[in-house]
């Protein structure tokens, strides 16, 4: 079989019966604009998250790493007594919180962080598919049985926020939240602490 | 084109439909009471967790399949002028998907299946209620095959000419739904039967994500292209014009089909289990899609601005006044097109891969489907049940202005019920509680907007039952309609090949769903995954 590869002459070739047939659709003028005004949204559109997503990193939480749910609490990272605020910051100055999703609550149920720095979230579920969402901010992600869920986030006010589940979970999931306490730098406990929580 | 077994099919299917979005919308209103936690003795999250799931199940399955169905066969007979293809098999199909939603009904009454339409393994619901959900799609199969059979069976006896636009579009409808709901199938028949069943232990809570997502977004395809036709092939005509550009029409049905497919995972984006340049890839789809969505847009549009402007109306905007407002379908093109850029917005945050984080799961997320679904595709469902009931029953509509009154009413209520929802949306209102339960000063802020809810679910309601009325009174007690003879069609002018039927489309789709979930799913079977097993509520 003779493979033909394609050369000047054939892209002519396609391009002008392409043309022919085009010119049969008898598109009129005020439609072509309006696809080349469509287009060019979309354009827009796509080329605003193509730049935060390059140029910022700003990405989905898409950790994919697995877990065997049933045995988080003989794990390395997600025991009891390894949960919460992580005493040492990551090597990047991040500090790192670990958050067991079990029905009805987010473990430990309160958490104290400092304003103004990267967090790590690193959470996983012990039985069914949670959500977690702290409102107005861009803190959220499932956590599906199976996975541990990673994401990043920073708090630039101090208060206190719910950390809300924002997926049914079973007939108690209304009552599914913890407390985050964003404290001011400078009032962070946990510098005299090392990471103790309140 | 009027034969007995048509007319049958068409209104049997019906039936179910609009009886199934009658109920629905009791349930509708109890969840806005019962969410509202204005009256304390409706909480309950057994029960609301219950209706949400009927509602759901009834609105995005039962009422949108039966109609595509009906509509299905009336179009297909009337714009290529052949009875129906097979009839018993048309029937058997009906058959089975009615089984189907009995099956489905009775554990989700009995609050057995409380696991919302989407599923949500590893929660388990009752077997009856997966099988249930099975062979409603798998009847509804019956019909895709029926479409396509004819379609087929047509353009044999009609080769080189144009496939009539109504046919044209149908039966890409059908491809659509086959292609889509493939994976939906998988994730039953493989994953949640034998699960349910007990013949395995666990179940891969990622893998049955993926494969739902699969069915999850072009799903909204299968239930808007129906309401597309409307759109293209009545609305025109019914303002007293015709549609301006029938070549843009076929291109975007078919750039729906071809960029609907490969792009569920904009569903999946705050999911841990599959990596960002999926989700990416999927992104830019997502986007790709809503061109059609422009064009279509814009060719009905310039075809209301056409026949405005044949009545007299000028100017900029006088064509708009010059419009036939009061008949039902154009009133309903125009109120569902006003939804339909409310809600598209809303879609392209919600599509937007990094700003979705703002926004997921919250009550914006309703708010935004319920403008599109329940806004742009009901309203064109309502609009073609006024325009067909009368030839379908041979009587006269009941009451033309309680139709009229009957859509301001449904436009209304959506916009005053969907407006509070966006709001607590972006305060973060989570979308799937039964009652706001947190001890938080943040979420105090959220319930001036609660109420409102409450009088725009009221009021559509009321436009509900208006409509199921009107549409019962017409069938028992309008007066007897005279035939009218049928209108000659226009001269349909040569079309391209690839515009007038599917091979070369249904090819690229193979590619396009290949490149898109190939590795995707595959992962699930190279990667050491760890199953959880089931939970009751």
């Amino acid at each position: 079989m003779q493979i033909r590869f394609p050369d000047k002459k054939w892209f002519h070739e396609k391009l002008a019966g392409l043309g022919g047939e085009m010119s049969q659709l008898e598109i009129n003028e005020l439609e072509w604009k309006w696809l080349v005004v469509s287009l060019a949204m979309i354009g827009l559109f796509v080329g605003a998250i193509v730049v935060t997503a390059v140029s910022h990193g700003i990405h989905p939480p898409s950790h994919v790493e697995t877990i065997d749910s049933a045995s988080l609490h003989l794990s390395q990272e997600f025991a009891e007594d390894r949960l919460g605020v992580q005493p040492t910051p990551l090597a990047d100055g991040s500090l790192q919180v670990r958050l067991v999703a079990g029905r009805y609550g987010f473990y430990p149920r309160e958490i104290e962080v400092p304003a103004g720095r990267r967090i790590v979230f690193r959470m996983a579920s012990m039985d069914v598919l949670h959500g977690a969402h702290i409102p107005m901010t861009n803190m959220s992600t499932m956590i599906v049985p199976g996975y541990v869920s990673e994401v990043v986030s920073v708090f630039p006010k101090p208060g206190e926020y719910p950390m809300l589940c924002n997926e049914y979970c079973g007939l108690g999931h209304d009552h599914m939240w913890s407390k985050v306490t964003v404290v001011a730098q400078e009032n962070w406990r946990a510098h005299a602490t090392g990471g103790e929580q309140p | 084109m009027n034969d007995a077994t048509t007319t049958r099919l068409t209104l049997f299917n019906f039936w179910v439909a609009f009886g199934a979005f009658g109920l629905a919308c009791f349930f509708g209103m109890y969840q806005v009471l019962e969410r509202s936690g204005l009256f304390a003795f409706l909480q309950s999250p057994a029960v609301y967790f219950a209706s949400v799931s009927t509602h759901g199940v009834l609105m995005a399955f039962v009422l949108t399949t039966f109609f595509i169905m009906g509509f299905g066969y009336y179009t297909a007979v009337h714009s290529l002028r052949q009875p129906v293809w097979n009839p018993r098999l048309a029937w058997t199909g009906y058959g089975v998907c009615v089984v189907g939603v009995v099956l489905a009904a009775v554990p989700l009454l009995l609050g057995k299946a409380s696991v919302l339409y989407t599923f949500y393994p590893p929660i388990q619901a009752n077997v009856f209620f997966y099988l249930g959900a099975t062979l409603l799609v798998v009847g509804s199969w019956f019909w895709c095959a029926i479409m396509l059979v004819m379609l087929a069976r047509w353009k044999k006896d009609h080769s080189g000419e144009t496939v009539p636009l109504p046919m044209f579009a149908t039966a890409a409808n059908a491809l659509l739904w086959l292609w889509t709901s493939v994976g939906v199938a998988l994730e039953s028949v493989f994953q949640l039967l034998p699960w349910a069943l007990g013949l395995t232990d666990t179940i891969d809570v990622g893998l049955a994500r993926t494969l739902f997502a699969w069915t999850l977004h072009p799903i909204v395809y299968f239930w808007l292209i129906p309401a597309y036709i409307a759109l293209y092939c009545y609305v025109p005509q019914a303002a007293g014009g015709k549609l301006f550009s029938e070549l843009l029409a076929r291109t975007a049905f078919v750039l729906i089909l071809v960029l609907g497919l490969p792009i569920g995972f904009h569903h999946l984006y705050m999911d841990p289990e599959q990596g960002a340049g999926w989700k990416f890839l999927h992104m830019v789809g997502t986007f790709a899609v809503a061109i059609p969505t422009l064009l279509t847009g814009f060719t009905v549009i310039a075809s209301l601005e056409m026949a405005g402007r044949r009545q007299g109306g000028a100017g900029l905007f006088g064509w708009i006044g010059a419009l036939p407002w009061k008949n039902p379908m154009v009133l309903a093109a125009i109120l569902s097109l006003l939804m339909l850029v409310l809600g598209g917005f809303g879609g392209i945050v919600n599509a937007s891969y990094a700003m979705n984080a703002m926004v997921h799961n919250t009550a914006w997320v309703p708010g935004h489907f319920h403008l599109i679904f329940a806004g742009t595709v009901v309203t064109m469902y309502l609009a073609v049940a006024y325009k067909l009931w009368p030839e379908l029953c041979g009587r006269k509509l009941y009451s033309g202005d309680l139709a009229l009154v009957q859509l301001w009413g449904w436009f209304i209520g959506m916009v005053v019920m969907t407006t509070p929802w966006h709001i607590l949306g972006l305060l973060g209102q989570p979308r799937r509680i039964s009652a706001v339960q947190y001890n938080s000063v943040l979420t105090l802020s959220w319930d001036p907007y609660e109420s409102l809810m409450v009088i725009g679910g009221f009021i559509l309601l009321i436009s509900a039952c208006q409509f199921v009325y009107i549409l019962y009174k017409t069938q028992t007690a309008g007066e007897k309609l005279e035939a009218e003879p049928a209108a000659a069609d226009d001269a349909v002018r040569p079309t391209p090949a690839w515009l007038n039927g599917f091979t070369l489309w249904n090819r690229v789709i193979l590619v396009l769903m290949v490149l898109s979930y190939g590795y995707p799913i595959l992962q699930f079977f190279v990667l050491k995954t760890y199953n959880p097993s089931a939970w009751g509520y």
